[in-house]
């Protein structure tokens, strides 16, 4: 029988009612078109998402929601410790804390367009990306944990960036409750040489105007000017998360009956969180989070270099800095009574509305920037957190543009050479080492990030701010 | 144990030994065949290199040894994966060349490669882990052994 999600007095949401072993509902937030381009897998993935034991409200997924793993990406979950409630190394995923950040620049894109190619060949060789890139930093083992306990705010102290960046990034850049010690040897080795490296697949960092204002006043608060150029920089925790991500997978997976867990999916692996492994994995997860932070921080120290070198005077600020890929303790509402849940983000980011207490002067008016990448090519977005959002899925709203076409489908389809060319006729330069990795990520294979932007606007899970569009890409 | 061979992109004939890849909308799922639980252990892994670039761009001058456990064979498929991937990021190595030794839940193997040369490889992705989705090993009516998961990229 197929499963599917059934429509609602609004036209962007969609249900999946309690049967079988599901203890709550599954709400997915998206337009009709793009519910019926979803994966069946992804109805899957919600239904059994919403067996896990200690699940509060309901399973959510956002409307770029695709096939993942265990969880769909795109997918939303919380669970409350004092109802037998999990945290699921499958739910937060390999690439821990993989997220964005977007910097101002001050420049105009009049400003850029006669320094465009030296910028983009000068990007491509200080920005280490694509597999066996190695970063210039190699961290002893003292140094290694005190970054995964002080995450950017660790960058900060050793000289990437300023105070001021660490008020724009979630947790103000340090993630509490890291706890090194979960984290394996064979983790922190496989991080070693890759501080401050982009890596792979839809990793990029980007320089992109602004294209379109939606909300002027909005844009004003987040200092967002038309033509402005900014930089986008999407990246994660790197070796050091894939690897805890694959070592707590298998642990919960094996341990899941010890704890009295049924699992639809093994991939679902968890633990409860008051369990000695669900607090080890919280330990690492979160040195996880503290790595991606430190990463980013340190590419964007790069990045202020270049421009430095290309545009003397520009000044680098960071907007904000988002993670999509976490589990993280918070307070929300459930029905009228304040609870603390782990809240499970996987491919979805967090979205405060304003007057969150964890929102820093200048954006409690306005709510925090929620920022959306497009695929190489296409636009991206920044819109704002509303505070609708607190009710609709714990303050989260979508991600990125999702996957329409298997990597093998796009490179039957394009060449990577005609995609640079492409991309050139279109004012957009792409710094990548592989050509076939180009083809694998061609815009074509992306779905209409506008589309998935629209309906998480119309849903209310955020508001649109304004448009970027990318001029230049390196690439992983 | 036959050393794997350079797989085709595509499997050539129903029911013979080799690799292939199969669709995940977002990562990329790999598949080995072989007249062994070994064999297509082998090939699985021949499969996972072709993620990343084509297995015979590789030169197979250097090798290493590599001994996991797990008590089941779909388990033990996600460890020997992982511990390649391991091997490829923490060594800057990429492999082609697989000799595989199944006995009970222990796997032993050498793996030849050679060091990541980004300017002639051209690796299109890097490899995050080796996932239980799609994860099975079986062995069909025909006697042989099939291996899969999907990977993360």
């Amino acid at each position: 029988m197929q499963l599917t999600a059934s429509a609602t007095d609004s036209p962007f949401v969609w249900r999946i009612e309690p049967h079988g072993k599901m203890r709550v509902p599954g709400i997915i937030y998206a337009d009709r078109l793009l519910i019926e381009a979803m994966d069946q897998k992804v109805f899957e993935q919600v239904r059994n998402v919403a067996t896990l034991p200690g699940i509060q409200q309901a399973a959510y997924a956002m409307p770029d929601a695709h096939w993942g793993y265990g969880f769909p990406i795109g997918g939303v979950a919380a669970f409350d410790p004092d109802e037998g409630g999990v945290v699921s190394a499958g739910g937060v995923g390999f690439d821990i804390s993989c997220g964005v950040r977007t910097l101002h620049t001050g420049l105009t894109l009049a400003d850029l367009v006669p320094h465009k190619k030296a910028l983009a060949d000068l990007l491509e060789v200080t920005i280490p990306a694509g597999l066996g890139s190695t970063g210039a930093l190699r961290l002893g083992h003292h140094e290694m944990e005190r970054m995964l306990s002080g995450g950017a705010a660790w960058a900060v102290q050793q000289g990437y960036g300023s105070e001021a960046d660490l008020l724009r990034t979630e947790e103000h850049g340090c993630m509490a409750g890291a706890d090194p010690s979960q984290v394996s040897e064979r983790a922190k080795r496989r991080q070693r040489g890759e501080m401050g490296t982009l890596g792979s697949g839809n990793h990029y960092l980007e320089v992109q105007h602004v294209a379109q204002v939606f909300d002027s006043a909005t844009a004003a608060a987040f200092a967002l000017r038309a033509d402005e150029i900014v930089v986008s920089i999407h990246c994660g925790s790197r070796g050091l998360g894939h690897q805890i991500g694959t070592e707590f997978l298998k642990s919960m997976a094996i341990k899941a009956q010890d704890h009295g867990i049924w699992l639809p999916d093994r991939e679902l692996a968890c633990a409860p969180i008051g369990s000695h492994l669900g607090q080890s994995y919280l330990g690492a997860m979160r040195a996880g989070i503290n790595c991606a932070l430190a990463n980013r921080q340190i590419l964007t120290h790069l990045t202020r270099e270049v421009f430095a070198d290309v545009f003397p005077g520009a000044h680098l600020t960071l907007l904000y800095d988002v993670s999509h890929n976490t589990c993280k303790r918070e307070t929300h509402a459930v029905d009228g009574k304040r609870k603390q849940l782990f809240v499970h983000r996987k491919g979805a980011t967090r979205a405060l509305g304003p007057g969150h207490p964890d929102l820093p002067d200048g954006l409690s008016a306005v709510g925090q920037p929620v920022i959306i990448g497009g695929s190489m090519g296409t636009a991206s977005y920044i819109l704002a957190g509303t505070q609708r959002s607190e009710g609709l899925a714990y303050s989260s709203s979508c991600h990125g543009a999702g996957r329409a076409m298997s990597r093998h489908q796009a490179t039957r389809q394009w060449q990577g050479r005609e995609v640079l060319k492409d991309l050139e006729r279109r004012g957009i330069l792409v710094r990548s080492p592989s050509l076939r990795g180009v083809a694998e990520e061609a815009p074509g294979a992306y779905k209409d990030v506008g589309r998935v932007v629209d309906a998480a606007n119309e849903a209310g899970l955020s508001r649109k701010v304004v448009r970027l569009e990318p001029l230049i890409c390196v690439k992983g | 144990m036959r050393p794997a061979r350079f797989g085709e992109h595509q499997m050539q004939h129903a029911g013979t030994p080799g690799w292939e890849h199969f669709r995940h909308i977002a990562d990329i799922g790999v598949r080995g065949c072989g007249r062994s639980l070994a064999e297509a252990f082998e090939q699985v892994a021949l499969a996972m290199t072709a993620v990343i670039l084509d297995p015979a761009a590789v030169a197979c001058g250097e090798s290493l040894q590599i001994e996991v456990s797990a008590s089941d064979h779909e388990l033990l498929l996600t460890e020997w994966l992982n511990a390649l991937i391991y091997e490829m990021a923490t060594r800057h190595m990429l492999f082609a060349r697989f000799e595989v030794e199944i006995r009970g839940d222990i796997l032993k193997a050498r793996a030849w490669g050679e060091a990541i040369d980004v300017a002639r490889h051209q690796p299109a992705v890097e490899i995050k882990g080796a996932t239980f989705t799609e994860l099975r090993v079986s062995r069909s009516e025909d006697g042989l052994w099939r291996a899969q998961c999907v990977v993360d990229v």
